[in-house]
Parts: C-alpha cells; structure tokens; sequence
C-alpha cells in the first residue's frame, strides 16, 4: 500500500492509505484529529477546511497523497500548548460567532487564512465573500463575521510583536 | 469511490508516457472537479496521474501576450497583478470561481482540458482568441473547444500553458447559480485593434460559443447600446432546472451589456 509522509500540527507522520484516501479521512481514521468535520463531502459546506502549506484548502476534495511532503495545520493545531485559545477561537467564543459548532471548525481555519492574506484589514463585504465556501445553518453568519473583524486586529497585533 | 492506483511523475514526458500507456489512467490537476466526479462514481480509472509536479505554474508576459502555466490555480491568476493590469477581465472571471478554498486548488488548464458548459475560463480563452499548449502542439481555442466536455486533446495529451493576446479592453460578467457558483450565463469581452470578441459560456448545448452578431456591433460602436436591439435566438441553448433556453436567450443581452459597459 502506497504510504504518505506528512507533517500535522507540527509533528511528521507517515501513514499507509490507499489511492482514494481524502486528506480528512487520513486526518480523522488514521491520526484521529476528529476536529476536522465532513458535513456534504461534496466541496460545497466548508466544515473540512484545513490548511494546507498555510492556505485553506477543502480536505474532503484533495487525495492523501497529494498531501505528501506538505505541512498541515488542522484545528487541533491553533490554541497554544497551555491551552491558550489562538485569537481567531477566542474572537468566536467573545462574539458568540457558533451555536451548534458543526461548521466552527472549518470557519476557523477558513477566517484565519482570510485574515493572513489580507493584512491591510478587511471589510464587512470582504468577509462576507470570503466565507462563501463555508455554511452555517444556525447563526446567520453575522456574528461569525464580527468575529473575524475583531480578530482582524489582534492577529496582525501579534504577529508584530 | 472506486481505487485506483496513484502516481505523480517528475517529468512531462513521464506523465504522458503513463496515460498514453494507459486508457484507463487519468491526469489530475487540481481536482475541484475531478475529485467529486470519483466519489460518485462516474469514472473509474486505473490510475491517477497527478500533474502537480512538472513545474507547469507560473505567469509570464512577454510583448503582447500573457502566459499562464497549466497548474496555476484560480487564487494565483486572480491575485496577479500582470493579470489584472493587462487583462482585468480574466482577473476578475478567476476571482469569481467556486469559493477561496476551491480557487487555492483549482487550476486553468483542469478547467480547459474538462471543458464543462458552465465553466468560466473557456470564455476567456475564445473572446481573447489564446492558444493552448500542449506536451506536442498549438491548438487555437476555436479548433480546442468542440462541444460539452468534449475537447481536441488526444488520448494522454497533456496541457502545459495557454498563451492569451492581450486586448485594449476585456471584462467578465456572470449570472451565477447561486448554490453552485456556475455561471448560467457568462460572457467574456475583449476589444483588440483588429475588432471586439464576445464568448458565452453556461448557456450553449455545445458549450462555450461567440456571438457574431454582437461583435460586429460592438466593433463598430463597443457600448452597451449597440446590442440592445439584438434579439439572441433561443435555439441551441441550454435548458434545465435553473434557467429555460428563452431565459438564457435574454439573459446574454442582458450580461453582454453588463459586460460591455464594464469594460467600456
């Protein structure tokens, strides 16, 4: 069986899959980082966004060993090893930003790629538009995009210090 | 889905040598369709090229020509600044592709070699009149194209760039379908010294076309008003769920003036 060696959250692995293993089933079956949802396994709900080498990416729509030699960061990877929520999970927790919780996971890792790649700030329409590959059937997304506004600053704070 | 074998060759001449070998393999780009299509079931093949490594990105302008490397993802076009300077129709036709996370995948030339009626570059490609490259040859779009999901590509042809003329003007406008983000209708439309070129996509049976009629107006007067009294016939064009052929007959003025008062 073909293997994979990648590196998740920081630590390497190389696991045995088999040609149609998708990224998340190799990320929730194999490592069980359950953090990672499959809602539609259709590309469409957004809950199985990961990052991939930095950037968001639908894990249910990418092969396993496409993944090889790459650098995954999936939910489990964000908060601080004491525990310490990343600005991004506190943002959501502040604001109130998830009922059930189902897509919260994929709304994270989408918002915080959202937030990197545009450092000179974001609008309420670029939110928006950017969370147009993630859905969410409790919130109505308004407080999920008062969370990523309020990230938005505390973020860039950070990472210049 | 059905498994298959997995390999992800280090040479072009590689890869084709796989699929030529093979009936049954199939080329992998960036899988934003070709991955959903395998989950349901609707191809089996014995083995998956993956096309990630032949170092097929990039975006280069030469005199008047842009050309984009057939791995570059939807992200990387509608990000480039090159591409929005001298060709802010195609710019903003990639920013508009699924969702961000597809567009980190999804690549050009994946698009172009499945030809879907719906898709959004083979507009670009015809109204701009580009050129895809191949591991062994030049297609001009016209003869590239031939009809839905159906192209000229040989069995284990690989494309490796599409070369795009730039125009004085070009601009995109798109009646999506909200839930898949496909277009119902796109149009694409370019202005060169030599004449403007108009192509629709998602509203043909045989997928992407020009519209004769509305260039030769608009390369006389390239305004909206030009093609207001042309009426679009419904024959030929696509009629499902979404959208009935007269709507889609009416529609392409509507988009074509959009497009056009765009890029005016």
């Amino acid at each position: 069986m073909p293997q994979v060696t990648l590196t998740v959250n920081g630590q390497q692995h190389t696991v045995e899959v088999e040609g149609r293993t998708l990224l998340v089933e190799l990320l929730r079956e194999k490592l069980g980082l359950t953090g990672t949802h499959v809602g539609c396994d259709t590309s469409q709900c957004g809950a199985c966004v990961v990052h991939i080498d930095g950037v968001s990416v639908k894990s249910c729509t990418q092969l396993a060993l496409q993944a090889d030699g790459t650098s995954i960061t999936t939910i489990e990877g964000l908060a601080a090893a004491d525990g310490t929520l990343h600005p991004m999970q506190e943002a959501f927790r502040e604001h109130h930003a998830l009922q059930c919780g189902f897509c919260t996971p994929g709304m994270v890792m989408t918002a915080v790629d959202l937030v990197q790649s545009h450092p000179d700030g974001l609008t309420e329409k670029e939110i928006r538009e950017g969370l147009e590959g993630n859905l969410c059937r409790c919130t109505g997304y308004h407080n999920i995009v008062k969370a990523i506004a309020a990230a938005h600053p505390l973020m860039h704070a950070e990472a210049a210090e | 889905m059905y498994d298959f074998a997995y390999e992800k060759p280090g040479s072009l001449a590689d890869a084709v040598k796989v699929l030529s070998a093979d009936p049954d393999a199939k080329a992998l780009a960036g899988g934003q369709t070709f991955i959903p299509v395998l989950k349901q079931r609707l191809n089996r093949p014995s083995t998956v090229v993956d096309l990630a490594k032949l170092g097929l990105t990039g975006i280069t302008v030469s005199g008047d020509t842009v050309t984009i490397g057939a791995m570059t993802t939807h992200a990387t076009i509608a990000a480039n600044p090159d591409i929005k300077s001298k060709i802010p129709g195609l710019q903003h036709q990639a920013s508009l592709i699924g969702d961000e996370a597809v567009r980190h995948r999804g690549t050009i030339g994946g698009s172009l070699a499945n030809n879907d009626p719906a898709a959004c570059y083979p507009s670009a490609v015809l109204a701009l009149g580009g050129t895809i490259k191949t591991d062994r040859r030049s297609i001009p779009a016209e003869e590239f194209f031939q009809g839905m999901f159906t192209t000229a590509l040989e069995p284990g042809e690989i494309i490796t760039s599409v070369e795009l003329p730039i125009p004085q003007k070009s601009a995109y406008e798109k009646f999506r379908n909200p839930a898949s983000r496909y277009a119902i209708v796109g149009v694409f439309v370019a202005k060169f010294p030599s004449g403007v070129r108009l192509a629709i996509t998602g509203a043909g049976q045989g997928g992407v076309f020009r519209h004769a009629e509305f260039e030769k107006a608009l390369s006389a007067n390239f305004a909206p008003e030009a093609i207001a009294g042309i009426a679009t016939p419904a024959d030929g064009l696509n009629g499902d769920i979404h959208a009935s052929p007269e709507y889609r007959a009416h529609l392409i003025g509507v988009v074509s003036k959009r497009a056009v008062a765009k890029a005016a």
